[in-house]
């Protein structure tokens, strides 16, 4: 009776179990292995022990990639966050209408990432485009070069990231603020609290689990970017919006270099997997 | 008596002034929203507006939003310029297919995760959870070696195999799964239905709104995907509207208005899924944002 049970399970599982676990099982462990080896795709592979994570250390494109991707981090999190949360604070209120801009502001989430990357590339065209053309009326005499300067490239695709992503998170946080009990905005009242202090005291504080979640969630996708920049910027100019997973891409499927692409795939889970866990901890020691 | 009275008429005007002053911040609060939404969709209007000028016309300032002479006629231009109903029938067959096989067997597979008790299966799930954690970029190496390997890059096929059996669909399906009363099931079973019977006559009725869900994001997630047919897909004729309208953008860098009315085209179909189910969409996010 039970052997037949267990029978009836596999067959239930069995039809997503086998494509899962060929198609993403056995890669997720080759990658471990293949990041041990020389190969170029032509040749067989060839054991090489900590050659390639040794060739990473001395790897500058390597660097300045990890590097690229932190800062890209560093500016796509808060800025999402904030805004994010400042839309769905706004959005918890029973107005006319509320449906409309809720749908609104979450739409650039779900159009293709191609015309809007490229629609922005417009709009921030260097000398063309209308945002300059609005700052140089502004008064501003050198307005940034935004994807054609090295320094200016990266805030471009940030502005366009926040601008798409925000929308999404705002969902989050709309879900979050929803789950807060009314009772505890009574209670501060009946204190005597204003709009401020409720902010800070009742919404705030309730909506953590919400704000760790998009946090974690907003961290790992930012360490995985690659659509935005490939369409963007291509990496460049010269070095500058290079980040990680460009990287690999270029290693991997332009330079053929398949085991030491493999090698900065790991290093990608290993900072992915660490950041995680950090915040967990964080959160579990600040959490009480 | 005079001064109670005199108190109960404080108290109202200060009502009173209470909810003036809440219909006043209700109103600051539409305003401020109307012109954050406008300010979000500001890129969408000059992309159509751009859609429907001369290339030169493009970047004349200040914006013109609505074109003087509009060229309705570079829509027609595309669809000749560039294979777009290719990638169009590529794009649909490929979402299409992805969406289907995830749905059926994520559903499926998840009865077994939920429903049933056997050995190993907590420790199975784990595995399954666990690869959601794994990013993609990670793992897409070997997955790439292994197509190769059977002789299917630069196929649609590969792109099916490689999306359509994800863990993240089992776990939806699995957490909506876990709400239903067991008792269901157990007053089935006492009925002389046998576990097939359960999941396709009890438990897929019930669980409609989680197949909606997972239909909708599986679809949209496909049809946006870009770096998967990036590094598939070479050939021309088997591009995706994704790859295709990249593909278009680097070789015409300079028809400003016919890259506009394509990436245009390239929304329609996605806005069309999202203004019909929208409640799915923001459900569905919430559901598994929040629950995971």
């Amino acid at each position: 009776m039970r052997r037949k049970n267990t029978l009836i399970a596999w067959s239930f599982i069995a039809p997503n179990f086998i494509g899962f676990f060929i198609f993403t099982l056995v890669p997720i462990f080759a990658s471990f292995l293949l990041a041990f080896m020389k190969w170029d795709a032509f040749s067989p592979p060839e054991f090489v022990g900590f050659a390639n994570f040794i060739q990473m250390f001395q790897d500058e494109s390597v660097r300045i990639a990890i590097l690229n991707t932190i800062y890209y981090t560093a500016g796509n999190v808060p800025l999402t966050l904030v805004c994010s949360l400042g839309l769905a604070l706004l959005l918890n209120k029973k107005i006319k209408g509320v449906a409309w801009f809720r749908a609104a502001i979450f739409f650039p989430f779900i159009t293709s990432l191609v015309a809007v990357a490229v629609v922005w590339n417009m709009i921030l065209h260097p000398t063309m485009g209308p945002v300059n053309y609005f700052l140089q009326s502004m008064g501003i005499q050198n307005p940034p070069g935004w994807t054609s300067s090295s320094d200016w490239a990266m805030p471009a695709v940030i502005i366009t990231s926040v601008w798409r992503g925000m929308g999404y998170y705002m969902v989050l946080y709309l879900a979050g603020l929803q789950g807060i009990p009314k009772q505890l905005y009574e209670a501060a009242e009946i204190d005597g609290a204003n709009s401020w202090h409720k902010f800070k005291s009742v919404t705030l504080p309730m909506l953590r689990p919400t704000t760790f979640f998009v946090t974690i969630m907003l961290t790992i996708s930012s360490f995985k970017v690659f659509d935005l920049i490939q369409i963007m910027t291509e990496g460049g100019p010269g070095r500058s919006t290079n980040v990680l997973v460009y990287q690999i891409y270029t290693e991997s499927f332009v330079k053929f270099d398949f085991g030491y692409a493999s090698a900065i795939a790991l290093v990608l889970f290993v900072l992915v997997l660490g950041i995680t866990i950090v915040q967990f901890r964080l959160e579990k020691r600040y959490g009480e | 008596m005079i001064k109670l009275n005199s108190i109960v008429v404080k108290l109202k005007s200060k009502q009173l002034g209470v909810k003036k002053k809440e219909r006043l911040i209700n109103v600051i609060i539409f305003i401020s929203l109307l012109v954050l939404s406008l300010l979000v969709l500001v890129p969408f209007a000059w992309m159509i507006s751009s859609s429907l000028k001369f290339d030169a016309e493009v970047f004349t300032m200040p914006i013109e939003w609505l074109p003087r002479n509009p060229q309705w006629s570079n829509y027609l231009d595309i669809w000749r310029v560039i294979p777009l109903a290719t990638f169009f029938k590529n794009t649909i067959i490929l979402s299409v297919v992805v969406t289907l096989l995830q749905v059926f067997t994520s559903s499926f597979a998840a009865y077994g995760f939920s429903r049933m008790k056997f050995k190993g299966r907590d420790v199975l799930f784990l595995a399954y959870i666990g690869t959601i954690a794994v990013p993609w970029q990670t793992y897409m190496i070997p997955q790439f070696i292994m197509m190769r390997n059977f002789g299917l890059t630069d196929t649609l096929l590969a792109l099916m195999l490689l999306q359509a059996f994800t863990a993240f669909g089992v776990f939806l399906m699995r957490q909506y799964y876990l709400g239903i009363p067991e008792e269901l099931s157990e007053a089935a079973r006492i009925d002389g239905l046998n576990e097939y019977g359960i999941y396709f006559r009890i438990i897929l009725p019930l669980t409609k709104p989680a197949l909606a869900t997972l239909t909708i994001l599986t679809f949209v997630s496909t049809w946006n995907d870009y770096m998967g047919p990036f590094i598939y897909l070479s050939s021309t004729e088997l591009k995706t509207i994704q790859v295709g309208l990249r593909m278009f953008v680097g070789q015409f860098s300079a028809q400003y208005s016919l890259i506009m009315a394509a990436s245009v085209t390239s929304i329609i179909p996605i806005a069309i899924v999202f203004l019909f189910c929208q409640k799915y969409f923001i459900e569905g996010i919430a559901a598994s944002g929040v629950k995971g």
